[in-house]
């Protein structure tokens, strides 16, 4: 019975390998040459920034008023140059990836879990905690983010990373809770979930372990996303000073301290700022990657 | 697998009584009486038969006394189903939870969509068994599971607890998702269509592994289904059910030899038989009426070809009765002794 066939693949050596649902995420991920470039650049960043004291060749803040406006130069490992107070930029930039970047994981993370839970309650429960936990997140969502984020700076003071990062992740948890609870809305008329129900899951049991872990793609691929936004933003805070404040150094707070010194100083401007690009650049495409391993189907192009 | 038939004087009390249930549902159109007045036992051990074509409340009758209807828009309207001296539908969804997967569980139709593409069939199984029985450690939980999927026939077991739905076939999942319901020996298994989604030669090992999961739990069967071959096959009582009601009730013989009903008759001569040389299968004229404003007197009168227009068909709704042969063999049929005569000459209704 049954058994008969499979016992004939089994011993004629025709072999199914199993995979797991990871296994094949991992393999369509790497297949994605773009994506897995991007995030060894990602990967190098990260560890430059979490290493930065040990990488950066002087400290964030050492002024030596004999090297002032150097342009960038091998020279005493001047890459990036000097500012007019003979701060190593190369030493500036290293510190303020490791701010910007701290920045924006904890905004991830945190408006992730915040997005995911109002999401999933919303969804599985429906009816009115769905009305009241949505309305509530339209009405987030259409605050306007930069007047809210320049007041909240204002209000509970700037320059404190953890500060910055908890003000951002308040206002950029909507967009998750909107995909979780689309996901859930779906996910809760499935089989499985009714199955659980019968075989006598708790409603916190299946949220967890039933129906979380199909959403993961999504949730994934949009913390990602995040990341990449909330650098952008941080940055843009920074640079209209509201955002991180001296000598903290972060990347949009050297653009800001750069463009003051006008065109002369060029490189003051335009490494901190490439190196934003570049993250939020690889970001995404990391991103976009993810996407594709998890959900093929949604992929574009067929390669 | 069937269980004596229990001889009359020493019925034994029912593991499951559902006592004239009746469920509504609130739509837009209007409410429908999914289910209306609903009352049969479950004898400990034995299988009950729940025949009728789709939206005949068949499964709705089972899966509101679980709790598993959504509320709203579904109502219980009245009725009590009274599993070991407790009310199932007065419980507080806690205790009733326990009691869903523990003692009284479910097999579902279909097992592609029935277990969670991202869980293994292991975790699954698992699962089951640590949520009614928290004290099971992890390696416990997974022996146990080995053994379930060997008990049900999944081949190579210990391999394939670590695999997901995905690399079994349907066949298997249907295994793997019986495994998981006896995971708890319950005394009550409820299968909602298990064989509806699969292929014939499928249904039929499935078929064998139910009867294997029966002797092992010796757990009474509640056999939902519109496919009488299943019936004829697994259960030793039927309950027809037609248009939120049940119209005819009896031990399997009886309904199959001489059925009471016209609807049920009719049922039988719609079927394909391998042993009647027939030339045309005859269906039953008509649809099945609106459950949101039934027809007043019997809602199979439309369709009927015993009734010939008689008044008392269209006014009044027949109650259960008894009628034929067998002791609990009961029929809502105004004319039910007519079918026996002309079913003793041999000749359908017509």
């Amino acid at each position: 019975m049954g058994s008969l066939d499979l016992a004939l693949v089994y011993e004629t050596g025709v072999d199914v390998k199993a995979r797991s649902q990871w296994a094949y995420v991992r393999m369509r991920f790497f297949r994605h040459r773009l994506a897995v470039a991007s995030l060894v650049v990602l990967l190098v960043i990260g560890l430059v920034g979490l290493f930065a004291p040990q990488v950066a060749p002087y400290g964030y803040d050492d002024i030596r008023l004999e090297d002032a406006t150097r342009s960038p130069t091998l020279e005493g490992w001047h890459l990036f140059g000097t500012d007019q107070l003979g701060r190593d930029y190369l030493s500036r930039v290293v510190f303020g990836i490791r701010t910007s970047l701290w920045v924006a994981v904890f905004v991830a993370l945190v408006s992730t879990a915040l997005g995911t839970t109002v999401g999933a309650l919303a969804g599985y429960y429906g009816g009115r905690v769905d009305n009241l936990l949505m309305r509530f997140t339209d009405l987030i969502l259409t605050l306007p983010g930069l007047a809210v984020l320049l007041t909240a700076s204002v209000f509970f003071g700037s320059g404190d990373p953890l500060k910055i990062g908890v003000i951002l992740a308040l206002l950029f948890w909507t967009a998750v809770a909107r995909i979780v609870r689309g996901l859930f809305l779906s996910l809760r008329e499935k089989e499985f979930v009714e199955a659980a129900k019968a075989a006598g899951a708790s409603d916190l049991r299946i949220i967890v372990r039933h129906m979380l872990p199909n959403c993961v793609g999504p949730i994934i691929v949009n913390t990602t996303l995040v990341v990449a936004a909330a650098i952008l933003v941080e940055a843009a805070l920074s640079f209209l000073g509201f955002g991180i404040q001296p000598p903290n150094a972060a990347l949009g707070k050297l653009i800001s301290e750069g463009q003051s010194e006008g065109f002369e100083l060029w490189w003051l401007v335009t490494f901190p700022g490439l190196v934003i690009v570049v993250i939020a650049l690889c970001i995404n495409f990391v991103g976009d990657g993810l996407r594709d391993a998890f959900d093929p189907t949604q992929r574009r192009v067929r390669a | 697998m069937r269980s004596i038939p229990p001889s009359a004087g020493s019925v034994p009390e029912p593991i499951l009584a559902i006592r004239d249930l009746t469920v509504e549902f609130d739509t837009e159109d209007g409410v429908v009486h999914a289910v209306t007045g609903v009352s049969w036992d479950l004898h400990p051990g034995e299988v009950l038969g729940v025949v009728g074509e789709s939206g005949s409340g068949k499964s709705v009758s089972v899966l509101s006394v679980l709790g598993l209807i959504p509320v709203p828009p579904g109502r219980i309207v009245s009725g009590e189903a009274i599993f070991q001296d407790r009310d199932l539908l007065k419980l507080p969804g806690r205790r009733l939870r326990e009691i869903r997967g523990g003692q009284i569980a479910m097999i579902f139709q279909d097992p592609l969509t029935s277990l969670n593409p991202v869980l293994k069939i292991g975790e699954q199984i698992s699962e089951a068994i640590q949520a009614h029985d928290p004290e099971a450690g992890d390696d416990a939980a997974r022996k146990r599971t080995i053994e379930l999927l060997e008990l049900v026939g999944v081949p190579f077991a210990k391999r394939r607890v670590d695999q997901y739905p995905h690399e079994f076939s349907g066949g298997m999942r249907q295994r793997a998702m019986i495994a998981m319901a006896i995971a708890n020996d319950p005394s009550v298994l409820v299968a909602d269509e298990p064989t509806t989604a699969l292929d014939v030669t499928i249904q039929a090992q499935i078929i064998e592994v139910l009867k294997a999961a029966q002797r092992e739990t010796h757990a009474a069967i509640v056999l939902i289904t519109h496919d009488l071959g299943l019936i004829a096959e697994l259960a030793d009582r039927v309950v027809v059910m037609y248009a939120g009601r049940v119209v005819e009730l009896g031990d399997v013989f009886s309904i199959f030899d001489s059925p009471r009903h016209p609807y049920t008759l009719g049922l039988m001569n719609s079927l394909a038989r391998l042993d009647a040389d027939t030339e045309r299968l005859e269906p039953i004229p008509g649809q099945p009426p609106s459950l949101i404003i039934p027809p007043p007197g019997c809602p199979f009168q439309p369709r009927c070809a015993l009734s010939r227009g008689r008044v008392i068909c269209t006014t009044d709704v027949p109650e259960l009765r008894a009628a034929g042969e067998g002791s609990d063999h009961r029929s809502a049929c105004h004319f039910a002794e007519e079918l026996a005569a002309a079913r003793g000459h041999g000749g359908a209704v017509s």
